[in-house]
């Protein structure tokens, strides 16, 4: 008899732009219901890790969700799988209402049921969007727009959470609001989360498990107390 | 100021032809990047096949609706075989492209139904309508009923509908919208079905007037390429609103100014497009795309 398969398993992964290899066979796996995050100087690798899982770049490779390949996937059936991605730069459509951002958050959910009231549970999660629900997302400040983005994947139900950068350019109060709620929809969702995070001293904290990512290839990995405390990962990333 | 009235009317029934085939356009320009040189013959072909129902016996409004019906295919069909297997390539390619596709249209409806003009029915009363002491045409107010139901059709569907909501988000975001789930590209098909749509919609109204031939929508799609000038490319309504605009000048400049009269029509609307991109090249309404890498 087998143990069920992990959430997510990353075999061998390598991934392309152009002819130029950005990852170089990364292997990793996160359990159902945790929160992941891979760290990492820029260019490591991180980004496009996220992407392969979303099909947004050329792999070699295998990554299978709950036992299945996305390798043949397209992005958009990658999502139906339950997968949402909060990308890089947020991804926000601009010209639309916070509202509208929302609704398409909920376009690739299997189940129709039950649209009206996550939009109630988002909002509980970010009283800041309900204000602005009829306003265009373009208009909101920075802060704003990262709730949104993570208010828009949540709308899809997911069962898995990526998540890129969300601290980034972000006020720290604004950050710790965010990283708090993150919590919350983890636990109280059980929603699993694979996040990137420049930021390591906060990734640190949110996240049980850790991926160390350099030059595209996985070069540390353990639970988060463990590696707080490495010497070479506070040097590197944590600055003490 | 009688004669004023008239003509500022006939000139929005035309502007209404021009708005529709402006509108679509602007749709596709916004959706693909794409501006579709074959609109007016994609619209001229959309046309002989309500012709060929109604010489078949299907009455007026029933051939409208499935005139309707099979442009939106067309067009669906249009950007699945001939479009999306140059999407990514050189903006002059595609130019190439639909320019190829309006010859084509072009010489097909020629040797189907040959050049010869065909008289083409108006589902409207030939008597004209008084207002006052005003006569109108029938033809030219049913005209802009049409127009106005149509675009208000549209509006609604992109307002107020899920799949209009996805096909807003499929043109603004291609990127996002595949992170939501969206299949961007039946969205961008359908977005040109919607567009061959608007399109038949001016073609039928204006054969009545122009008569039905092969080359029926040359000079409706300059007017049209006018109309989203003077609106802007990047402005759906503004596109709609410009159409109007240059319906009612074109009718003015011809009727007051006496050396343009008919035969200068034309230079009219090209003067229209080269003023407006010299002054203002978004136009009225539209806004400067930035790219980013």
């Amino acid at each position: 008899m087998s143990a069920a398969p992990p959430l997510l398993e990353v075999r061998e992964l390598e991934a392309f732009y152009g002819r130029t290899k950005a990852l170089h066979g990364v292997s990793f796996s996160m359990a159902t219901g945790g929160i992941t995050t891979i760290l990492g100087a820029n260019g490591a690798g991180k980004t496009t890790t996220l992407r392969a899982i979303s099909r947004m770049v050329r792999t070699a490779g295998a990554i299978l969700f709950e036992g299945q390949p996305l390798d043949g996937r397209a992005t958009e059936q990658v999502v139906q799988l339950g997968i949402a991605h909060a990308p890089e730069g947020r991804g926000t459509f601009v010209h639309l209402t916070v509202e509208e951002n929302l609704r398409l958050g909920a376009w690739g959910r299997r189940e129709r049921g039950g649209v009206e009231d996550d939009f109630e549970r988002v909002y509980g999660y970010f009283p800041a969007l309900k204000g602005r629900r009829r306003q265009a997302a373009g208009t909101l400040s920075g802060g704003e727009q990262q709730m949104l983005a993570v208010a828009r994947a949540l709308m899809l139900r997911p069962r898995l959470l990526l998540l890129d950068e969300p601290s980034l350019g972000l006020a720290p109060m604004v950050v710790r609001e965010i990283f708090r709620i993150l919590r919350t929809v983890n636990k109280d969702a059980g929603v699993s989360i694979l996040l990137v995070e420049q930021n390591a001293a906060l990734a640190l904290d949110l996240a049980d498990h850790v991926f160390l990512l350099e030059t595209g290839r996985v070069v540390m990995e353990g639970p988060s107390e463990v590696l707080r405390k490495d010497d070479a990962i506070r040097r590197a990333y944590l600055g003490y | 100021m009688e004669i004023f009235v008239q003509q500022v009317v006939s000139g929005l029934a035309t502007g209404g032809i021009y708005a529709a085939l402006a509108l679509a356009l602007v749709m596709i320009y916004q959706a693909t990047d794409v501006v579709n040189f074959a609109q007016g013959e994609m619209a001229m072909f959309a046309t002989y096949l309500c012709w060929t129902m109604l010489n078949a016996g299907v009455p007026y409004w029933g051939a409208f609706v499935g005139t309707l019906v099979l442009a939106f295919l067309g067009g669906v069909i249009v950007e699945r075989v001939v479009i999306r297997p140059v999407e990514g390539a050189p903006i002059l390619s595609i130019v190439i492209v639909t320019l190829g596709l309006l010859v084509i249209f072009n010489s097909v409806a020629g040797w189907i139904w040959s050049y010869v003009q065909k008289p083409f029915p108006s589902p409207f009363p030939s008597t004209p309508v008084k207002a006052g002491n005003i006569f109108f045409g029938s033809h030219d107010i049913g005209q802009i009923f049409v127009t106005l139901i149509v675009l208000a059709c549209i509006w609604m569907f992109f307002k107020f509908t899920p799949l209009g909501l996805a096909m807003r988000a499929a043109a603004h975001n291609p990127v996002s919208s595949r992170l939501v789930g969206i299949r961007v590209g039946w969205m961008l098909a359908m977005g040109w079905g919607l567009a061959a749509v608007f399109g038949a919609v001016a073609g039928m109204m204006v054969a009545p007037v122009l008569t039905l031939e092969p080359n029926m929508m040359g000079g409706v799609q300059i007017y049209a390429f006018a109309g989203a000038t003077l609106g802007g490319f990047t402005s759906p309504g503004g596109a709609v609103l410009g159409g109007f605009i240059v319906g009612v000048v074109e009718n003015l400049v011809g009727t007051y100014v006496s050396f343009i009269g008919t035969e200068l029509k034309f230079t009219v609307a090209l003067g229209m497009i080269i003023v407006v991109l010299l002054v203002k090249p978004t136009g009225l309404f539209g806004t400067r795309i930035v790219k980013r890498v």
